[in-house]
């Protein structure tokens, strides 16, 4: 029963908010870590891009989709 | 009591042809699809003149009746795994085997993109060169054309279907946070005044209707489509259609398992029971929307009693509900305690996370990986949202083949090993009828003349077709039919004793 009380959150906490319209937020803690591993992914990731991207963008049509 | 919620997932495929001057996607998902069973073929032949020369043949059969809205000329194959692969309006679709808890769903649905992943290179193979075919799991272009993930479950029949419409359209609004796979920019022609460069999910932007029959325009968020392919004096299938293709095997699981949990306190009425917590929308289409542009998840929806929170603590209230419902009832609707203490384990795990830090998901949930690794690249190289390499990251990250996903770079959590899910390709689950289908079809495909989800159909070459019903999900299970199959030396015989 602790467990759930603690788990608990109060939904009344957000009526009292006003709406934000925010940028998706940027992490802080463990920051500085999580930018490194960041970084050295986006190091490959040119690697891994298709050569001809804007033209498989382009050419990407799916019709007839439920 | 709630019964269990057997699931299965259906996933249509983007697929494009490249190098082609006439890329027609029906001909190429045919490629695919017959590549890949004839290869099977191929193998298994091989192994029937090396190693097994007592056993029948071919894993796989094609279907001779089809529900009619099928388009029959295409291809159809149901595999030894108990899945189904076809070719479905323009896309490749692949049905998971009935499942009958949320880890087995997640592992049949994974041995799906495995699948997909080993038919392109079959079909490299067949092609002009020149010619390959790109196969993404996603659900859409970028351009306003979607294709559908379906989730399906088994309910009791004797619900009122009022009450799951009114009960489910919240989670299904408010469970995005965790089920979306994220897209750049938005397909909508309004974005309720919000600017959208990125957002939660693929599919909110293509519904309009609360509850309908369509799938393929005025997507509803709840469908109406009644075809339960087992007894329907005791069961409904609810077939839903609002959910996003997830690459993140925690996305799925949550989806699935959180989804299976939400409908059994909907058959037992634990909304009502538990002190009528009702959470109707003021407007759940404006809300499904809302919920999905919202990167920063603290925008309020608007409730019908005039209440607001957010999708947040709505997903909360459905989880302290769930832990309620556990104590009370147990888990045996959602495959017992341990996948079921599991679901409620990582719900609240997701929805801390999504609170304090949702970048700490960034190896848990799609959307948010995705986010982090083109917001990332974006910001290395000044790029707008609008960049097409954006959009060519977005799709990439859904690429089925291992060396191309961008989904494969990311070092994503998992809950399964991969020799489960390469085994899930050919063995079906054991404890659904999906597992008499499948055994059959590995022992005497070559007999089976048809197999659909709710019967298998023999030809023994001299009596009429001879029709076995299997209108019982959770009857033909290992346990019910391992001896009775292994005791039999040919489908005559499995036909007489089950005669008997």
């Amino acid at each position: 029963m602790a467990e759930r009380e603690q788990i608990k959150k109060q939904p009344s906490r957000t009526e009292t908010e006003t709406e934000t319209e925010e940028a998706a937020p940027a992490s802080t803690e463990k920051g500085d870590k999580l930018k490194a591993e960041l970084d050295d992914l986006l190091d490959e990731i040119d690697e891994v891009l298709d050569e001809n991207a804007e033209e498989f963008v382009r050419a990407y049509v799916q019709k007839g989709g439920q | 009591m709630a019964i269990v919620k057997v699931l299965g997932l259906e996933t249509e495929y983007g697929i494009i042809i490249r190098g082609s001057s006439d890329p027609n996607p029906i001909a190429a998902s045919s490629a695919l699809i017959n590549a890949y069973v004839a290869e099977l073929a191929r193998r298994v032949a091989w192994d029937f003149e090396d190693e097994t020369p007592g056993k029948d043949a071919r894993g796989f059969a094609r279907e001779g009746s089809m529900p009619p809205e099928v388009e029959t000329h295409l291809v159809n194959a149901v595999l030894t795994n108990g899945a189904r692969y076809y070719v479905d309006h323009a896309h490749p679709e692949y049905s998971t085997p009935e499942c009958a808890n949320a880890m087995d769903a997640v592992r049949f649905d994974k041995a799906g993109e495995r699948i997909l992943a080993r038919s392109v290179i079959a079909a490299s193979r067949i092609l002009p060169p020149g010619q390959s075919i790109v196969v993404l799991k996603n659900n859409s272009d970028g351009k306003g054309n979607s294709y559908g993930t379906h989730e399906n479950y088994l309910m009791d029949r004797s619900v009122p279907f009022a009450r799951i419409v009114q009960r489910v359209i919240p989670h299904f609004v408010s469970r995005q946070v965790f089920t979306g796979a994220g897209k750049v920019g938005t397909e909508a022609s309004s974005t309720l005044g919000m600017e959208v460069t990125f957002q939660l999910t693929q599919r909110a932007d293509f519904f309009e209707e609360e509850v309908g029959l369509e799938t393929t325009l005025k997507r509803p968020i709840v469908n109406t489509r009644d075809e339960p392919h087992c007894d329907a004096q005791k069961y409904r299938r609810l077939h839903v259609i609002v959910g996003d293709a997830n690459l993140s095997e925690i996305s799925t699981f949550l989806k699935v398992g959180t989804t299976a949990l939400v409908l059994s306190m909907i058959e037992d009425d634990w909304f009502a029971r538990a002190g009528d917590r009702d959470l109707t929308l003021a407007d759940p289409v404006i809300a499904l929307r809302r919920v999905s542009y919202d990167l920063s998840l603290t925008r309020l929806l608007e409730l019908a009693d005039g209440r607001t929170m957010t999708a947040l603590d709505m997903q909360w209230e459905h989880l302290d509900l769930a832990r309620k419902y556990a104590e009370d009832r147990g888990l045996e609707s959602v495959g017992g305690d341990e996948i079921g203490q599991e679901i409620l384990r990582r719900w609240e795990h997701v929805l801390g996370a999504l609170e304090s830090d949702p970048m700490s998901l960034a190896s848990t949930l799609d959307w948010v990986a995705k986010y982090r690794v083109i917001n990332g690249y974006r910001e290395r190289h000044g790029l707008s949202w609008r960049d097409p390499k954006l959009a060519a990251m977005d799709l990439q990250y859904h690429d089925v083949r291992p060396e191309k996903s961008l989904y494969e770079r990311l070092g994503m959590e998992r809950l399964l090993t991969e020799e489960s899910v390469v085994a899930a390709m050919s063995e079906p689950p054991t404890t659904t009828r999906a597992y008499f289908r499948g055994k059959c079809l590995e022992r005497w495909g070559s007999q089976v003349a048809a197999a659909n989800w709710d019967s298998l159909v023999f030809d023994l070459g001299t009596d009429p077709l001879r029709r076995v019903p299997m209108m019982e999900p959770l009857r033909g299970t290992a346990a019910h039919v391992d001896a009775l199959l292994e005791g039999c030396e040919s489908p005559a015989e499995l036909l007489a004793r089950l005669g008997n």
